[in-house]
C-alpha cells in the first residue's frame, strides 16, 4: 500500500488553492464590488452548491444528472414557501378576499391555505424541509434507478424527463405554486429584511461560508476510502461489482449528496435574489448547470465554482451588451469544452499555470505527482487502492489477492482511447 | 365526469380525441423514428434533434414562399418538393455534424449529449436571426384544407389524414431500409459488432456518417409534416425533445416495433387524459406513468434480447 502513504486529506497545492479561494470570495470581491454587483456574484455562487454536486455525481461517480434543476428548485420553493408564509400575514394582506394566504392563491380563488403548505409556517421544519425533500425524492429516484442498473445516457433522459414534468407541474398548478411567476415578493426572515443592502452583504458571506462548508465536505469524501470506491466504480464498474461492493448503495449515496447541495443553493438563491421560479427547475437550466461544472473541471471541486462564476459572468456581460450573441457563445462553450478540453479550467490550469509557479507552490516533488484523481496514472492508484486496500471486506481480499498484483493491472488502452481523462 | 354526456355524445368524444391523439401519434412517430435510428442504432444521444426538425419546418416555410410567388399554377404540389428539400437539407447538416463532432465522440455518449445541446443551441440562436423569434406558418394547399364528415358529429380534417398516410408511408421505408436493404444489414452489423464488420470490409466511418445523415433527414421531414398541423418558432423543437426520447427509451432504444408502439400509447394517453383534465395535468401524468414504468421496467417495451 505504498501509494496510500502519498494521499493526504488535502495536498500543498489544494491548500493554497482553498486559501485562494476564501481570500477572492471573503476578500477582494466583497471590498471590491457594490452591494449590486456583490448580490449577483452571491446568485453565481448558489449555482456552485449544483456545480460542485455535479462533480461529485458527475466527474467521480459517472452518474450524469440533467435533472439538478429539480433539486435546486425544490430548496428553492422550500424557501420562498416560508418567506412567502411570513410575508403575507393577515394585517398585510388585508385587502385580500381570504386575508392570510399569499397573494397568488386569492388571485387563483383559493380560500384556504393548503394542507400541505401549513408546516412551511415553521423555520425548523421549513429549514429541515430544504435538505431532506430534494434528499428523499434523490433517494427515491436513485433506488429506482440504481437497483435496477439503469445508468449512462437512460439515467440522464429520464432525469431530464423529471425535470420537464416538474417545470409543466410547477406552472400548471397555478395557485398552488405561482404558476410561471413563481413565488415572488418575499420580504423577511424572521422579522429581518432580507431585501436592505446589509441583509445582502450578510447573505453573501453566509452563502459563501455554506459553500465553503460543502466544498469541505466534497474534499473529505473524496478522500476518503468512499471517493476511491466511486472512481473506481465510474471505471470499472463490473470489477467493483465483483469485489463484493453493492455498487448501487453507492450512487445513490452519491446522488442524494449532489441533490442535497442543490437544494442548499437553491434556498441561498431565493434569500439572496428574493424569488423563486419554474424558470431555474426545467431542462434548460438543468443542462446549463451542467456546463458550469464542465467548464470547471468536471474532476476539480475548485474548478466548480470558478467554472460557476466565470460562466455566469460572462453571461451577464453578454446579455448586457450583445443579447443575440449569448447563445452562440454557450453553445460554442458546450462544443468546445466538451471536444477541446474535456477537463476545463483545471486541466488548463495544471497545463500551462501551474509549470510556472513558484517552487514554494507545489512543495516536495514527490507531491506534484500525488494529487489523488487528477491525473490519469492517479486514477488507476485511485482504483487500486479501493479494490486492494486491507479494509475491502473479506470476500474482496480472498478474490482479489492484491499482492499477487491482480487488480493493479493499468488498463490505460480503453483511456487513451476515451480521451477524458487525457491531458 | 361522466355524467352529463350522453352514451353517443362519450363515444364521439372518445374517437374525436383518438383521432386528435392519432395527429399527435403520428408527428411522434415521424420525429422519433429518426431519433430511433441514430440512438438506437448507434447509441449517439442527439440532443439537436428537434432543432433539425424545425430546419425541417423552415425549409417547407422558405419552398411554400418560393412556390407563392414564383409558381403559383403548382402551388398545390408544393409540399412533396418541400418535403424532399427538408430531407435533403437535414440529410447535409446532419452528415456535416458527424463528421465535425459526433465521430469524435462515439465512445462518450454523455458527452455527446453535452456537445449536441450546444448545437441545438447555435441552431435555435441562428433560426432566430434569420427568420425572427415570432412563429411562422405555413399556407395550406386548398386540397388540405377543411375537414372531412364522416358522422354528423365526427369530423376529421383533411391534414390530420394526410401527416398519417405520411407517417405510415415514411415508416414502412425506415422498415425496409433497416431490414430488407443491403445498407441496413451494413448499420445493423456496425451496431452488433464493430470491429468485425470493418473486418469484412464494410466502411464503419461512412456507415455512421450516412445513418446520422438519414436520422436527421427523417428529422427534417417531420418538421415538414409539423408545419401541416402547428406554426413553427424557434423554440418549437426544444419542446418535444423530451417526448421524444421519452417515446424512444419507453419503446425499447433498438426496436422500431417498439417506438410506434410506444408513440401509440403516449399519444393516446395524453389526448384522451387532456378532455378531461387541463392539457398540462394531462402531460404530467403521461410522463408520470411513462417514467414510472421505465423505472419497472428499464429496457422498454420492446427490448432485443441480447446478452449483457
Amino acid at each position: 500500500m505504498q501509494q496510500r502513504s502519498n494521499i493526504r486529506f488535502m495536498s500543498r497545492q489544494e491548500v493554497l488553492g482553498y486559501i485562494m479561494l476564501a481570500v477572492i470570495l471573503l476578500a477582494i470581491i466583497p471590498l471590491s464590488l457594490d452591494v449590486f454587483r456583490l448580490n449577483l456574484i452571491g446568485k453565481y455562487l448558489t449555482y456552485a452548491f449544483v456545480a460542485l454536486g455535479l462533480v461529485l455525481c458527475w466527474g467521480y461517480g459517472g452518474i450524469l444528472s440533467l435533472g439538478q434543476g429539480v433539486f435546486f428548485g425544490l430548496g428553492g420553493y422550500c424557501m420562498a414557501m416560508f418567506l412567502k408564509l411570513e410575508a403575507s400575514d393577515p394585517e398585510s394582506t388585508k385587502i385580500q378576499s381570504t386575508p392570510g394566504i399569499p397573494d397568488f392563491m386569492d388571485w387563483n380563488q383559493i380560500t384556504e391555505l393548503p394542507w400541505w403548505w401549513e408546516p412551511f409556517r415553521e423555520l425548523p421544519f421549513a429549514l429541515s424541509a430544504i435538505v431532506l425533500l430534494p434528499t428523499l425524492f434523490a433517494f427515491i429516484i436513485g433506488v429506482a434507478m440504481f437497483k435496477r442498473r439503469v445508468g449512462g445516457v437512460y439515467f440522464a433522459i429520464i432525469t431530464q424527463a423529471i425535470a420537464a414534468i416538474m417545470t409543466i407541474l410547477i406552472i400548471g398548478q397555478q395557485g398552488y405554486t405561482g404558476g410561471v411567476n413563481g413565488i415572488t415578493d418575499l420580504r423577511t426572515l424572521l422579522g429581518w429584511d432580507i431585501r436592505s443592502d446589509s441583509a445582502k452583504v450578510i447573505l453573501y458571506y453566509v452563502c459563501s461560508a455554506a459553500l465553503f462548508i460543502c466544498l469541505l465536505l466534497s474534499q473529505f469524501i473524496r478522500y476518503k476510502k468512499l471517493g476511491r470506491i466511486l472512481v473506481a466504480m465510474r471505471d470499472r464498474e463490473d470489477r467493483v461489482r465483483f469485489s463484493g461492493y453493492d455498487v448501487a448503495n453507492f450512487k445513490i449515496f452519491v446522488f442524494c449528496l449532489s441533490a442535497m447541495f442543490s437544494a442548499i443553493g437553491g434556498a441561498m438563491f431565493t434569500l439572496q435574489v428574493g424569488f423563486m421560479s419554474p424558470s431555474f427547475v426545467g431542462i434548460v437550466p438543468s443542462i446549463e448547470m451542467v456546463i458550469y461544472c464542465a467548464v470547471g473541471g468536471r474532476l476539480s471541486l475548485l474548478g466548480a465554482v470558478y467554472g460557476t462564476l466565470l460562466v455566469n459572468w460572462a453571461k451577464t456581460i453578454f446579455s448586457e451588451t450583445f443579447p443575440e450573441l449569448w447563445l452562440f457563445a454557450m453553445g460554442g462553450l458546450f462544443i468546445a469544452v466538451v471536444m477541446a478540453f474535456p477537463n476545463g479550467l483545471a486541466s488548463l490550469f495544471k497545463r500551462y499555470i501551474e509549470p510556472k509557479l513558484p517552487a514554494w507552490y507545489s512543495g516536495r516533488a514527490i507531491d506534484s505527482k500525488a494529487p489523488i484523481l487528477e491525473t490519469d496514472s492517479s486514477i488507476e492508484t485511485g482504483q487500486a487502492n479501493a479494490l486492494g486496500s486491507e479494509e475491502n471486506i473479506g470476500l474482496s481480499k480472498s478474490l482479489t489477492k492484491p499482492e499477487a498484483g491482480i487488480t493493479v493491472v493499468p488498463r490505460t488502452d480503453e483511456k487513451l482511447e476515451g480521451g477524458v481523462y487525457v491531458d | 365526469m361522466f355524467e352529463e354526456y350522453s352514451m353517443a355524445e362519450l363515444t364521439d368524444i372518445l374517437f374525436m380525441q383518438g383521432f386528435a391523439g392519432l395527429i399527435l401519434f403520428s408527428v411522434l412517430v415521424l420525429m422519433a423514428l429518426g431519433l430511433a435510428i441514430i440512438f438506437g442504432q448507434m447509441g449517439v444521444i442527439n440532443m439537436a434533434h428537434g432543432e433539425f426538425m424545425i430546419l425541417g419546418a423552415y425549409t417547407t416555410y422558405l419552398t411554400s414562399h418560393i412556390f407563392e410567388t414564383y409558381l403559383p399554377a403548382l402551388f398545390d404540389g408544393y409540399f412533396f418538393v418541400a418535403m424532399a428539400l427538408a430531407f435533403l437539407v437535414c440529410f447535409a447538416l446532419g452528415v456535416l455534424v458527424e463528421w465535425g463532432m459526433i465521430r469524435f465522440l462515439f465512445k462518450r455518449p454523455l458527452d455527446t449529449l453535452l456537445a449536441t445541446w450546444g448545437l441545438s443551441l447555435i441552431l435555435q440562436q441562428s433560426y432566430r436571426t434569420v427568420f425572427g423569434a415570432r412563429e411562422v406558418g405555413v399556407t395550406l394547399p386548398e386540397w388540405m384544407m377543411g375537414s372531412y364528415a364522416m358522422t354528423e358529429t365526427i369530423e376529421v380534417p383533411i391534414n390530420g389524414i394526410f401527416v398519417m398516410v405520411l407517417t405510415l408511408f415514411i415508416a414502412s421505408g425506415v422498415y425496409f431500409l433497416m431490414f430488407r436493404s443491403l445498407w441496413g444489414k451494413q448499420v445493423r452489423a456496425v451496431v452488433q459488432n464493430r470491429p468485425m464488420a470493418g473486418a469484412v470490409g464494410i466502411d464503419t466511418g461512412k456507415v455512421d456518417r450516412y445513418t446520422f445523415g438519414i436520422g436527421c433527414g427523417i428529422a427534417g421531414i417531420a418538421g415538414s409534416a409539423f408545419t401541416m398541423i402547428g406554426s413553427t418558432g424557434p423554440t418549437s423543437g426544444q419542446l418535444y425533445i423530451v417526448d421524444t426520447f421519452l417515446v424512444v427509451v419507453f419503446g425499447g432504444a433498438q426496436s422500431l416495433i417498439g417506438t410506434i408502439a410506444s408513440a401509440f400509447t403516449i399519444s393516446q394517453s395524453q389526448s384522451t387524459l387532456e378532455f378531461f383534465l387541463s392539457g398540462s395535468m394531462a402531460k404530467v401524468i403521461t410522463l408520470l406513468i411513462v417514467v414510472g414504468i421505465l423505472m419497472l421496467r428499464p429496457q422498454g417495451l420492446f427490448a432485443l434480447k441480447i446478452r449483457q
